[in-house]
């Protein structure tokens, strides 16, 4: 037989593919439909965040966290609200922590519907986006009402919350939280058992534990390699350490594990939102000192002092010591952080953002390796990517 | 909060085992930080992994900061996790523009696209990087955009061109000029002499000759 020359096909998947989750340019290199090695080409959507940050005051760079990852937007302004705090020495009065905790949690579901149903639909299940959305939509509804944005909230702030909540939207999402698991039942009923979806989920993209720490894994993609490990419980923020929930773990790091994983964290979400909702003390929502956060508008009317601190507030800003912190929370896609630099002014010096989605991203290579090319898809939706916050 | 005192001890047992390699140690709002020589940051990294009371087997970051008026104007800050021992640590080493860090890919792979990422907005060169190339910025950019001297608003903007039918690439021009807003020194906001005041600048400059700022 004669030498054939047999030349890889060098292939572009996306940045405008519908199943690339937004603006990922994979180059794959494949070898007839097997992939031999996938190049992903991000910073399509950079935006310098970082550069920004350095040039706002801290209250100024609460509402770029949210354009991170736009889909669980208040996870990632917890993080930098617990850095500056933690860099200023401010405590938080317990129902601030408490309305955090609560809508911490309505941003992990916020997530995980998201992901669960796109996911489903890039390996060819259409129903359950069209089913669960209108949860999400609930859901925005109530980052509405007490922020005034359905999407970007800007409500964690250094210090507490924005503004308190109202009881009428206390109850209404105890309400919704007794209707919720029902829907998750559904979900499951669409997905778990599918011939179909397991067919293109199961032991694809296989990530081992050690593989999972080499590439810096964490979160809901580390937990379903069997690694029981999630900060909420490690190293409690907030009052994490007074609430009762488990930890879902997977046994075999497969694209269908990720799923379940994600499926069961949905449910000790409401877990921890109802107990939230039973535990939550009346009081302030946010630290009573006036040079950090800003006063009641009552006050301000009435109060020179209070005007004062208002003005100051939101021209100057306040200064954070000087000082380095390193603030991570357990975000919906893994170990959200922001390691933040003060020199003592009132702009940050340095703020990294560190991303999950960056480090998993990374692992493309190595768990698309050897698989189909339709694998790809699943390996994508299974990651939970955001470029949001990858890109930054 | 975690009790400060674990990361202090594991601080200790890893400046002592280390010795040579790590310069100081401290620990600050229960944060462990360990300065490390530049050439023995992949040994050091080596160790923290894989000596059996430390366990850092996740690094979670890799970031440049940039401090200009220092000689070694870099700081690379590594973010080691361990689950074992539920600790944190960070690494620092100082470079500046010219000399390579050793990269630490073959320790951990996580670092490759950090490090791809450090070089691309802060120039700090990895040596024996498998694929340094730039991750976040354009394709063809130039410069780094997060050093301090870098610009907030660049060199460079874009625009369709609906005659040439492709994207093009021009200085930036700027509606209004840029304003940076200093606060830390009150007065600074006002520069101009208010009509009807030259009277008592002139005044204020003869009775306190030598404070005008």
């Amino acid at each position: 037989m004669p030498d054939t020359n047999i030349k890889n096909l060098t292939m572009n998947f996306g940045p405008q593919h519908p199943a690339a989750h937004g603006v990922l340019r994979l180059v794959l290199e494949m070898d007839g439909e097997i992939i031999d090695r996938a190049d992903p080409h991000i910073g399509l959507l950079h935006r310098g965040t970082e550069k920004l940050i350095e040039y706002k005051s801290y209250l100024q760079a609460v509402p770029y966290f949210d354009r991170l990852d736009y889909v669980a937007p208040q996870n990632q302004e917890h993080a930098f609200a617990l850095a500056v705090e933690k860099l200023a020495g401010i405590e938080v009065p317990p129902r601030g922590q408490y309305v955090r905790v609560l809508y911490a949690e309505i941003g992990r579901i916020l997530n995980h519907i998201l992901n669960i149903t796109a996911y489903a639909m890039d390996v060819g299940a259409m129903t359950p986006m069209l089913w669960a959305f209108e949860e999400r939509e609930k859901l925005m509804e109530y980052c509405e009402r007490a922020s005034g944005a359905r999407l970007h909230m800007a409500y964690f702030r250094p210090g507490g919350v924005a503004a308190d909540i109202p009881d009428s939207l206390v109850d209404d999402i105890a309400a919704w939280c007794e209707t919720y698991p029902a829907m998750i039942d559904d979900l499951e009923s669409l997905l778990t058992e599918n011939r179909i979806f397991k067919q293109r989920t199961v032991d694809i993209g296989v990530m081992t534990a050690e593989q999972c720490f080499d590439w810096g894994f964490t979160g809901p993609n580390l937990r379903a390699s069997g690694v029981p490990w999630d900060l909420r419980r490690a190293q409690p923020y907030d009052v994490y350490d007074e609430l009762d929930f488990e930890i879902p773990v997977g046994k075999h790091g497969d694209c269908y594990d990720r799923y379940l994983v994600r499926m069961y964290e949905m449910r000790e979400s409401v877990k921890i939102m109802k107990q939230c909702i039973e535990q939550m003390p009346a009081g302030p929502v946010k630290a009573a000192d006036g040079k950090f956060a800003p006063p009641p508008r009552e006050e301000m009317k009435r109060s020179m002092e209070a005007l004062i601190h208002h003005f100051k507030l939101y021209t100057e800003g306040y200064r954070v010591p000087e000082g380095e912190t390193y603030a991570a929370v357990e975000a919906p896609k893994g170990e959200f952080a922001v390691y933040l630099v003060s020199d003592g002014t009132n702009r940050p010096y340095r703020c990294k953002i560190r991303a999950p989605g960056f480090a998993h991203l990374q692992a493309m290579d190595v768990m698309s390796k050897g698989h189909m090319l339709a694998d790809v898809v699943a390996n994508i939706g299974s990651l939970d990517i955001v470029f949001g916050e990858i890109d930054r | 909060m975690a009790d400060p005192q674990p990361v202090q001890d594991i601080g200790e047992y890893v400046s002592g085992a280390l010795e040579g390699a790590i310069t100081s140690s401290e620990v600050a709002g229960g944060e462990l930080t360990v300065h490390a020589n530049r050439d023995d940051i992949v040994r050091v990294l080596t160790f923290l992994r894989d000596d059996v009371l430390c366990q850092f087997k996740i690094l979670l970051d890799v970031c440049g900061v940039d401090y200009p008026e220092r000689t070694e104007r870099f700081d690379v800050v590594y973010h080691l996790l361990s689950l074992n021992q539920n600790a944190r640590i960070r690494v620092k080493v100082t470079t500046d523009e010219d000399t390579p860090v050793p990269s630490v890919t073959p320790v951990f792979n996580a670092a490759n696209w950090w490090e791809r990422e450090a070089w691309d907005l802060y120039g700090i060169f990895f040596a024996e990087h498998p694929d340094l190339r730039r991750i976040l910025t354009d394709y063809g950019f130039e410069g780094h955009p997060l050093r301090k001297d870098f610009p907030l608003t660049g060199y460079v903007e874009v625009r369709y061109d609906d005659a040439q039918k492709r994207v093009v690439y021009e200085p930036v021009n700027l509606t209004q000029e840029f304003r940076n807003f200093d606060f830390l020194s009150p007065w600074e906001g006002i520069q101009q002499q208010l009509p009807g005041d030259e009277k008592a600048a002139v005044d204020e400059e003869t009775e306190e000759a030598g404070e005008e700022g």
